[in-house]
């Protein structure tokens, strides 16, 4: 299988890369580790005319703490994810989405910005980073703007990204102590991507109670979305099992469920339902630590 | 477009076509052809190399990302007429049988092993997900693996 033709230009900067994306505007595609973009192209399901390589962008490829957040630049691997002691020490459920992708191979290539920039439903990092509260850097030929992770995916395979935009990075507040987070996920067996994925992240109040709930869904719908049934009915409870079992029944709540042959509709609503309220199980664990 | 790869030790410059996939750089251009073109769609591992030190699947690359880099075929691991570890343990533990995924399986194995010096049985199976295997039912591979671990400490 080959790509249909292109050209193809390597940036040396972002700079670079908006620049070329100028000019070549909607005919033109960022590649970056190529793990969404290059299969897509080959099944001639993409077909670009201008190929902008972002790969060797050395200032993309930072992982950082910088003004109290966790700053993940767009060209980071998933395995310098999973293998960072910042990201698993600070976004616990990042570093597990990262390190459920795929295949090591994969996890070598793949990128943070790009798995993220391509939205695919039933990928892991988008319900981490919407549990996560991530903030998505975006830089254009207008100037820079941040785009906060709920308001990032907007539909299949389609993102708030505007054509001639770079996703630059993607930044977090640390987990802070008494919080706890988590991601959990069912593969499909042949393609690894997640049938259904939660992600969760809750804090312990000074009485016990939970004082704030965050979860991530992905795989279930067309895109990945905050579960705010889940959260509205955990918040401000006790985190006892009957109330986390109550809440993680809305984790499905007003979503068109995707059906296929590996799962149907109802399957995947109640995969989500439960790995809900496993992941939010999980996540409990770790705020008592 | 010229491209300067180092493959198994050996500097080359190439003109490829922007399109061509790594994969066929090494087998059609350098003449490689221990690299195998199995599924092409990111799956099956067959096309596993190492590229800077670190498993890749040649089939979702193109040549021209590999620009500049140091990469490492199943053609490079033996040195001055002996086997690697990882080739003697798969013969010496019957890890093939076709041996169509056998170079795949070697490459993602060399990685593992410059990460983990002494994996278990289960971490073997988990850096192998990517690689599949129709012949032997894996526990060979696994047994091949921790020759060349034992070997290699």
């Amino acid at each position: 299988m080959f790509p249909a033709t292109f050209e193809y230009h390597r940036a040396h900067s972002v700079k670079d890369a908006l620049a070329l994306l100028k000019r070549f505007g909607q005919d033109a595609k960022l590649l970056s580790g190529g793990h969404s973009l290059l299969p897509m192209m080959k099944l001639r399901l993409a077909q670009p005319a201008h190929l902008i390589d972002i790969g060797a962008v050395g200032e993309l490829a930072q992982i950082a703490e910088e003004g109290g957040k966790v700053v993940i630049g767009a060209g980071v691997t998933h395995q310098q994810i999973a293998d960072s002691a910042l990201v698993r020490g600070k976004l616990q459920a990042l570093a597990e989405a990262a390190a459920q992708i795929g295949d090591v191979q994969v996890r070598n290539r793949g990128t943070l910005g790009g798995s993220l920039a391509h939205a695919d439903p039933a990928a892991d990092y988008p319900a981490a980073v919407l549990a996560l509260e991530g903030e998505v850097k975006l830089e254009g030929a207008q100037g820079t703007r941040t785009v906060k992770a709920q308001d990032f995916f907007v539909d299949l395979l389609t993102t708030a990204m505007n054509p001639d935009e770079i996703l630059r990075q993607v930044s977090f507040s640390p987990i802070a102590v008494g919080t706890g987070c988590a991601y959990l996920k069912r593969p499909q067996p042949a393609s690894g991507f997640a049938l259904v994925g939660v992600a969760a992240l809750v804090s312990l109040g000074r009485d016990g109670s939970c004082e704030k709930v965050r979860v991530g869904v992905t795989g279930l719908g067309s895109k990945a979305f905050r579960a705010a049934g889940v959260e509205s009915a955990l918040a401000g409870k006790k985190p006892e099992a009957n109330a986390i079992a109550a809440a993680a029944a809305h984790a499905a709540d007003g979503i068109d469920c995707l059906s296929d042959i590996h799962a149907s509709a109802d399957f995947r609503a109640e995969l989500a339902r439960v790995y809900t309220r496993r992941a939010i199980e999980k996540a409990l664990e770790r705020c008592a630590r | 477009m010229q491209v300067k790869i180092t493959v198994n030790g050996q500097p080359r410059e190439d003109a490829v076509e922007p399109r061509m996939l790594l994969v066929h750089y090494l087998r059609d251009v350098a003449g490689l052809t221990g690299t195998h073109v199995g599924c092409e769609t990111t799956l099956c591992g067959a096309c596993t190399i190492l590229m800077n030190g670190q498993a890749v699947k040649s089939c979702t690359m193109l040549a021209v990302q590999a620009d500049g880099a140091k990469l490492t075929t199943i053609e490079g691991l033996a040195k001055n007429g002996q086997l690697h570890p990882l080739q003697e343990g798969f013969w010496e533990k019957h890890g093939l049988q076709c041996g169509f995924c056998t170079p795949g399986m070697i490459m993602a194995a060399v990685d593992l092993l410059s990460r983990n010096k002494n994996p278990s049985d289960e971490e073997i199976r988990h850096a192998l997900e990517g690689n599949l295997c129709r012949c032997t039912g894996y526990q060979h591979i696994v047994e091949a693996v921790q020759y060349a671990a034992h070997k290699m400490r």
